[in-house]
């Protein structure tokens, strides 16, 4: 254990992995515009903007993490909270347009106008205001894993059928974010946006800015999450998900256990796709696509779920991957991610972080043997990350 | 509702799984601080009692009183727990990923909210309690080794020892020696001997050398209700007890 903060909850990599943040939150800006184009460690800036748009995958991908790794959740509906965070972000983002809309209404944005609405709907009052916004990022889509998670959780719905509920749940919200009467600009969703704060969206210093503060984000979430799973309270998270009843009959609620993590690990997703809208200029109904939350899952299987940076580094190599493929082959795009996730499956369970803690757990272990040891010491955890990644994640039914 | 002196009162209890019953009509009384041994054949419903107990099944008829005045059948598991009953499963059942420590830890007697679990610092008296129970349960030398490396006696063991944390007033133990060497054996019964001089037990067993040595009253059960109760020698006797268990 190199340290002791937060309770132990930040272990050696996860300071590194806080280290590369901050660093990139610092000189992807400074190489971005500092840099002159001409050199070679110039970062052009559409580079910048897909950086910044793979961080907010991956704070997506972590929160996805948080009730699928530690709780035993399977989410597939995340996406939901993400595009939920989007929109509302989306909404602030129309109403700074302003005068400047091709019709040039004072109020209302052009969607509403084309559709002759006469004024505006009420709940898109407040959103002029940034505040508003960002506290409705947060509160809408915690709002709706509450009350989906305390439905859920109560009536006991586990497993595969929770799963398809989640799944079921952001098709429902694709459904109605396709609707013109909705008020969310239907089919196009909302788009054209032109500044935030007063700055243009359009300025690579905006941008750039943009990526720092996604960086500086998806740390407070790597640090957020490693205390909450270092915390009794984490324990008890990986407690529920391996052995749900023992937690029962020892006076735990599971319910409220998993509706906490359920609740934060959707407040994080609303932050994430609230950060991605600006960067990516745009949020429609297909956020919300069944498709979209299941990519989710994969790059969290990938990197290594019941892991910090599993999730992180995940969301990252998938996302690089398919921009990659998507510009050179494009076609074949999805049946790499899905030849992918077969792949990972079954040879690499754990995925990448896990079946490298795997690894170096039995090559310690080995060695410790070799000295002669009797008896084969358990190989040290740095903080949770490694403790609970060596254990299989596979839930155990009781008695 | 119940003499004082009993913790635990069944009359009358039944229930049906599509049709078949699984306990009919079944009664049953627990002294306060008695330990007591379940026997009876395969499907007898000695697990599905325990599971009426704890809250887990619901009985058709009949009413369950648990230290006086607690009607269980009101209670989910949750709350039953709290109430003062332990329970080690037939297949023993600890958080494999967590070290034997932190079992025993997530176990201890306090609050149960999740606020609590998220300002929790373990205090001096917290960690006297686990020694104690892992000097109990003689895991002092696993204390960091994740539950999944041990044994399964020792997993049996670090099982009764999350519910002596949890410091119920009646234990219910579902087989706790089936799979054990002879030495283990020997073992579970001296820890069980300790554990019943401070709370109430209700042990089920179909290891008859195991039930002698515990040498306490023994009921024997048989398609869901009481066949025959008593001494072991008394049970072992009783020509209904040697016909269930020799005609099958
Ligand atoms: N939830 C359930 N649904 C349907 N049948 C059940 C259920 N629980 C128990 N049973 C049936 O009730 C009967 C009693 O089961 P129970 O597990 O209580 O037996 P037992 O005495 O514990 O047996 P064993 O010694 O094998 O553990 C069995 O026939 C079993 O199949
Ligand atoms: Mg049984």
């Amino acid at each position: 254990m190199s340290s002791s903060l937060f309770g132990g909850g930040l272990d050696r990599r996860i300071l590194g992995l806080l280290a590369i943040l901050t660093s990139a939150a610092v000189l992807v800006p400074v190489l971005n515009l500092a840099v002159p184009p001409t050199s070679s460690f110039h970062i052009p800036t559409y580079a910048v903007a897909l950086l910044g748009k793979y961080l907010c995958y991956a704070m997506l991908a972590l929160s996805l993490d948080l009730v699928w790794g530690y709780c035993g959740i399977l989410s597939l509906g995340h996406g939901a909270f993400f595009a939920l965070g989007g929109y509302a972000m989306g909404m602030y983002l129309m109403r700074q347009i302003g005068t400047r809309g091709v019709y040039g209404h004072p109020v209302l944005p052009d969607f509403m106008v084309f559709l002759n609405w006469k004024e505006l709907p009420w709940y898109w009052y407040g959103f002029d205001q940034f505040w508003f916004a960002a506290l409705m990022v947060m509160l809408v889509p915690g709002l709706l894993a509450f009350a989906f998670g305390w439905l859920a959780f109560r009536s006991r719905v586990t497993g595969v059928y929770l799963s398809i509920i989640t799944q079921a749940m952001t098709y429902a919200l694709l459904l109605a974010f396709f609707r013109n009467d909705m008020g969310f600009g239907g089919n196009n969703g909302l788009t054209d946006f032109k500044d935030i704060l007063g700055f243009s969206l359009q300025a690579p210093t905006t941008r750039a800015a943009l990526f720092s503060i996604s960086a500086l984000m998806l740390a407070i979430a790597v640090i957020v999450t490693a205390v909450l799973v270092s915390s009794k309270y984490g324990k008890l998270m990986i407690a529920v998900r391996d052995a749900e009843s023992r937690t029962r009959f020892l006076g735990w609620r599971p319910e409220n256990i998993k509706l906490f993590a359920f609740t934060v690990s959707a407040v994080m997703a609303g932050i994430a796709g609230a950060l991605y809208v600006p960067q990516v200029g745009i949020i429609n109904p297909s956020e919300f696509a069944p498709a979209n939350s299941i990519e989710i899952v994969i790059w969290t299987a990938v990197g290594g779920r019941g892991t910090i940076l599993g999730p992180v580094i995940g969301a990252v190599a998938v996302n690089w991957g398919k921009s990659w493929f998507t510009a050179a082959i494009p076609e074949l795009w999805l049946f790499a991610l899905g030849g992918l996730f077969i792949a990972v499956t079954l040879l690499l369970p754990k995925g990448i972080v896990g079946t490298w803690d795997a690894w170096r757990a039995a090559r310690r272990a080995r060695r410790s043997a070799g000295k002669g040891t009797s008896q084969v010491e358990p190989p040290v955890a740095e903080g949770t990350t490694a403790r609970t990644t060596r254990h299989s994640i596979e839930p155990q039914p009781a008695e | 509702m119940t003499n004082t002196n009993t913790i635990l009162y069944l009359d009358g209890v039944s229930v049906s799984f599509d049709g078949f019953r699984a306990i009919n009509n079944l009664s049953l009384v627990l002294d306060r601080g008695e330990m007591r041994a379940i026997i009876g054949p395969n499907g007898a419903g000695k697990t599905t009692m325990m599971d009426i107990i704890t809250g887990k099944t619901r009985p058709d008829t009949g009413t369950v009183y648990f230290d006086g005045t607690h009607d269980l059948t009101r209670y989910d598991e949750a709350d039953i727990a709290m109430l003062g009953i332990g329970r080690k499963f037939q297949k023993p059942t600890v958080f494999e990923s967590h070290t034997v420590e932190d079992n025993i830890a997530l176990s201890l007697k306090g609050p149960r909210t999740v606020l609590s679990t998220l300002l929790n610092r373990r205090s001096a008296d917290d960690a006297r309690r686990i020694d104690e129970i892992l000097a109990t349960i003689r895991l002092e030398e696993r204390r960091d080794e994740l539950a999944c490396n041990l044994s399964h006696g020792q997993k049996q063991w670090l099982e009764i020892g999350m519910l002596l944390a949890q410091d119920p007033k009646l234990l219910l133990v579902d087989e706790p020696v089936a799979g054990m060497t002879d030495a283990e054996t020997e073992e579970t019964v001296r820890l069980l001997k300790d554990v019943a001089k401070r709370h109430s037990v209700i042990v089920v067993e179909h290891d008859m050398h195991f039930v002698r040595e515990l040498g306490v009253k023994v009921t024997c059960l048989h398609e869901g209700s009481v066949l025959s109760e008593g001494s072991l020698d008394h049970v072992s006797q009783d020509p209904r007890v040697i016909e269930v268990y020799l005609g099958r």
